[in-house]
């Protein structure tokens, strides 16, 4: 294999590398002069569908197709949201792109909104990231003063106005319709869709919502072209025609037990092995893996036997996981309790439910309560059933939510009792040696006496 | 015509028609249970109640094909071929699943719950939940807070359907609800300082589809199994909202909007509900009285000598015939077909009687709210009928003022003066003009300075009490049957009249409306029965 150079962290390390001279002197902002002043919108929207990027914040969806998606001959306004409320525990690879490479975001962002015909561009950020705020403020300032940002960008006749805006730190601003609610100055509650976004989205506005990582990479697609970055990554499965491939660098976040945690840029479709051993320094502490998260905690949990599975956008799904997520690692090593982690899954997604959805709403709370007990040696074999239908119930999938925060709640519980179900049972009996066979009913409710 | 396939059987809806699956399936009879969605409020499909299937069958084929998950029935719309599934076990388990999360943080106190009775929390448990608890979590609390002067919260028996924050949203457009906290700890609130207090806040009581908002006026009142209700139409402005009038024991205990698209969709106003207390009020006239001779010139009820009503029909014939001019004011509370009798009455006494449309009680101004609602400034609920059968007798146009001016003037002898307000209308000096009379005949639910000067004091019935048609501002005519019996000793006008008339029997709104829409072409419309929706004047006469 042929030794692999980052493109999207090539700032890192670099001194002053987050300037817009840094970033020129690597050949930045020159691609989007080009393109302004030679192409057309949509040649950039086939570049981008041309070259296979699929999105990089979690579900994994063609960006140049959703870009056709928005109506055509659209009077406007368009907008372009930039999804930079990274959330997803785990998860940090767009906090190192705000923070050491934000003229790279911001070249990506120019050029996606020129493709979309979009003129205004807002970066919705998650709130505990003041230096990505300062980063990035400071970023959009230097482009605005070198003429990138602004009415008429370098004499091409094309306008575009990016706004910064901090969020208020919940995880579900990070769904693309809670943040265009939270954009608009309300609750983050998801939309049902359709319409979908492209169609209806912003202040009733065909909109596009793109993750940090992706603008980042249309930038490197239009420095470096697409067939660079169709050189890197896992080709189409020609066996299954819903798999469009995956292609080009991905940054990993790689935390957890891991000698050296990090974020790391690396091929799509490196196995979660050559991951930790490569870059990670192996499990820390001389210890072995139990499990890890591939790509986000709601992503579910892989096996320390399934590590061999690449990291691309189907390799997760093959062994019961979600999906590749955010590509954010967590190893957990195998002095770690599954209860204990599922525990903590829950308590996130019952806290940052939303509480739209009765089944998501209820069924994290429920799942939380049902782990406590277990913690507290009060669990019963027949409690594990009851997660595992509530896992299977709740979520877009089933169709039982409107949005998808309740199947990443559900992943979890689902491949930690599949896959760990020996250990909860041997914690259930440990903890609750008197009561752990139980299965009767649970009874009437008490006769309340005077309140 | 598009066809749409509930449950395998063939329903066919309007060619124009946008029919979400809910009010698809309702035409086959199929109810989908469902909490957030209202049909006067914007869907969000977040209880997720009315999961179902669904597929499409392609027309050619006849093959169906249907969605792999569940979809929630209020955010689809139905086409030609919709096939609709209700009853799968896919579908029930889906619902017991929903209800059984609902029921987790609910406290179940429904024996000192206000809705019990009329909740679908309880009504769809029975009928689509689980017959075991699963959630060992027995959350008993049933925290209460007020959210305004009217409105009390039952903070843990709340489901968050968001039915009254959207209403205060998009209907009163006031926006005084909101939603607080997140996840399982959700909670309905208002903003310190911002109650909820709006003309039209009554309405998310109704809405909600739980024990969660109590409106204070009713809390504790009455059981609600012991409730009847009666069609009825609110008589507190001239917009003549639907309402059902909800008693028991000639009792009226509360006033719930009646669905009505020409009139008031699913709303009315806080003035017209809270405005039925009057009826039971202990000032009300609740007997005929006629002055005694040591009367003079008190307003009280013991200035006045009692009559029995069978000596009133004859007594007051008897003391207009005597004494010369008439001149009638015919209210505008009362019916069409009570001011039909009364003209008749009057003109039967003196042929030349002068009638009038009574006083029209108006307020600041029209108020509409951002859904459309309108509350009127005309606090009356049946001028424009009134003044069409004052057209038919000939006196159109002629106003309160126009009476009044006219006694004044000294150019008449008698007046009868019906009236039947809930509050206030006419002062000392207004009432002065009539003290010269030779017989004044006054019909009111209250005494009032024109009491003074009565030569007659008779009750007036409330509008529960009434039976009849009242033609709202829109020209729209509703019939209504009488809700409750007014007090003992209290003859609604229409009985009176009728009697006077020298009818037989009981008075029959229906048989004088028959009689009235084949007289006069304005009511040519109530020929037919009226439909509960009431139907517009105007259609009949333009065609």
């Amino acid at each position: 294999m042929t030794p692999f150079k980052p493109v999207l962290l090539e700032a890192v390390g670099v001194p002053e590398g987050h300037t817009l001279a840094s970033y020129k002197s690597r050949g930045g902002y020159a691609p989007l002069e080009a393109t302004l002043t030679n192409k057309q919108p949509g040649d950039v929207v086939e570049m981008v569908k041309s070259s296979g990027l699929r999105g990089r914040g979690g579900a994994g969806f063609s960006t140049g197709l959703k870009w056709t998606f928005l109506p055509k001959d659209h009077p406007g306004p368009i907008y372009l949201c930039v999804n930079a409320d990274e959330s997803e525990p785990g998860t940090f690879n767009n906090r190192i792109l705000m923070e050491d490479d934000p003229h790279q975001v911001i070249e990506g962002i120019i050029l996606s909104s020129f493709a979309t015909r979009a003129t205004t561009a807002y970066i919705y950020l998650r709130y505990e990231y003041p230096h990505s705020w300062h980063r990035l403020q400071g970023a959009i300032d230097e482009a605005y003063a070198a003429g990138y940002l602004g009415t008429n960008i370098r004499g091409s006749g094309f306008s575009l106005d990016v706004y910064l805006h901090r969020g208020a730190a919940a995880y579900i601003c990070g769904e693309e319709t809670g943040l265009i609610e939270s954009l608009e100055g309300k609750r983050a509650w998801p939309r049902i869709k359709p319409p979908f976004p492209a169609i209806e989205g912003v202040f009733r506005k065909p909109t596009v919502v793109n993750n940090i990582e992706t603008m980042a990479c249309v930038a490197q697609i239009a420095r470096r072209g697409v067939e660079w970055f169709k050189s890197i990554g896992v080709p189409a499965d020609p066996n299954n025609p819903r798999d469009p491939g995956s292609y080009g660098p991905k940054l990993y976040c790689l935390s957890g037990h891991v000698e050296r945690p990090g974020c790391y840029e690396a091929p799509l479709g490196i196995t979660l092995r050559e991951l930790v051993d490569r870059f990670g320094g192996g499990v820390w502490k001389g210890r072995r893996a139990k499990a890890a998260i591939p790509g986000g905690i709601s992503m579910g949990l892989m096996t320390e036997a399934e590590f061999d599975t690449p990291l691309d956008f189907a390799g997760p799904g093959r062994v019961g996981c979600l999906g590749l997520g955010t590509a954010a690692v967590v190893v957990i090593d195998e002095q770690t309790s599954i209860v204990d982690f599922l525990h903590n899954s829950c308590r996130f997604f019952a806290h940052e439910s939303c509480g739209q959805c009765t089944p998501c709403r209820e069924g994290t709370s429920w799942s939380l309560r049902m782990l406590e007990r277990i913690r507290a040696g009060k669990g019963r074999l027949k409690d594990l059933d009851l997660l595992l239908e509530l896992g299977n119930t709740m979520g877009m999938m089933p169709g039982s939510t409107i949005c998808g925060l309740a199947d990443g709640a559900a992943w979890p519980i689902k491949n930690a009792i599949n896959k760990f179900r020996g250990e909860f049972e041997e914690y259930i009996k440990r903890t609750n040696p008197s009561g752990w066979m139980v299965t009767d009913p649970v009874p009437a409710l008490q006769i309340v006496g005077a309140h | 015509m598009p066809v749409v396939i509930v449950d395998g059987e063939e329903v066919e809806i309007g060619a124009d028609e946008r029919l979400n699956c809910i009010e698809a399936a309702r035409r086959a009879g199929k109810e989908i249970p469902h909490y957030c969605w209202h049909p006067g409020l914007s869907v969000v499909a977040s209880c997720r109640m009315c999961l179902i299937e669904t597929g499409q069958r392609d027309a050619a084929t006849g093959k169906v094909s249907m969605v792999p998950k569940l979809v929630p029935g209020c955010q689809t719309p139905v086409k030609d071929g919709t096939v609709i599934v209700t009853e799968s076990e896919k579908v029930k388990e889906s619902r017991a699943r929903v209800e059984e999360a609902l029921l987790i943080d609910h406290p179940i106190d429904c024996p000192i719950c206000d809705k019990a009775g009329e909740c679908l929390l309880q009504d769809y448990h029975f009928e689509h939940g689980q017959p075991e608890r699963r959630a060992d979590i027995h959350a008993f609390t049933s925290r209460k807070r007020d959210v305004g002067p009217t409105i009390s919260l039952f903070v843990d028996r709340c489901i968050m359907c968001t039915r009254c924050v959207r209403f205060t949203r998009e209907v009163s457009g006031t926006g005084e609800l909101m939603v607080t906290s997140r996840g399982a700890k959700e909670e309905i609130d208002v903003f310190p300082g911002f109650p909820l207090d709006n003309k039209l806040a009554g309405n998310v009581v109704d809405l909600c589809p739980v024990g969660a908002l109590g409106d204070k006026d009713f809390l504790y009142q009455q059981r609600v199994w012991f409730l009847k209700r009666e069609a009825n139409v609110c008589g507190g402005c001239s917009a003549g909202c639907s309402i059902h009038t909800e008693h028991n024991q000639d009792t009226v205990y509360r006033l719930k909007p009646r669905e009505n698209p020409h009139v008031n969709g699913w709303w009315i106003c806080d003035e017209g509900r809270y405005g039925w207390h009057h009826l039971h009020d202990s000032a009300r006239i609740l007997e005929a009285g006629r002055r005694a001779a040591s009367g003079g010139q008190a307003r009280s009820a013991h200035a006045f000598q009692p009559v029995e009503w069978a000596d009133v029909v004859s007594g007051i014939k008897a003391d207009l015939e005597g004494a010369g001019r008439l001149a009638v004011a015919v209210s505008p509370m009362l019916t069409v077909e009570e001011a039909w009798m009364l003209c008749a009455v009057a003109r039967g006494i003196d042929a030349n009687a002068f009638l009038a449309l009574g006083h029209v009680p108006v307020s600041e101004g029209d108020e509409t709210f951002p859904g459309g609602f309108t509350i009127r400034a005309e606090k009356c609920p049946n001028r424009h009928g009134v003044e069409e059968v004052l057209a038919a007798f000939g006196a159109g146009g002629r106003t309160w003022h126009d009476l009044h001016d006219r006694v004044a003037a000294g150019h008449a002898d008698a007046a009868w003066i019906t009236a039947g307000y809930p509050s206030a209308w006419i002062d000392e000096a207004q009432a002065g003009a009539f003290a010269g009379l030779s017989c004044l005949v006054v019909q009111d639910l209250f005494d009032s300075p024109l009491s003074a000067h009565a030569t007659w004091r008779l009750p007036a019935a409330g509008f529960a009490e009434r039976a009849g048609t009242w033609v709202n501002v829109a020209h729209h005519a509703q019939s209504f049957r009488q809700a409750i019996r007014p007090p003992a000793g209290v003859w609604p006008e229409g009985r009176l009249f009728w009697n006077m008339l020298g009818r037989r029997g009981l008075y029959d709104a229906a048989a004088i409306r028959r009689e009235l829409a084949g007289q006069s072409a304005a009511f040519a419309a109530l020929a037919a029965d009226v439909p509960p929706t009431g139907v517009d004047l105007r259609v009949r006469q333009l065609a």
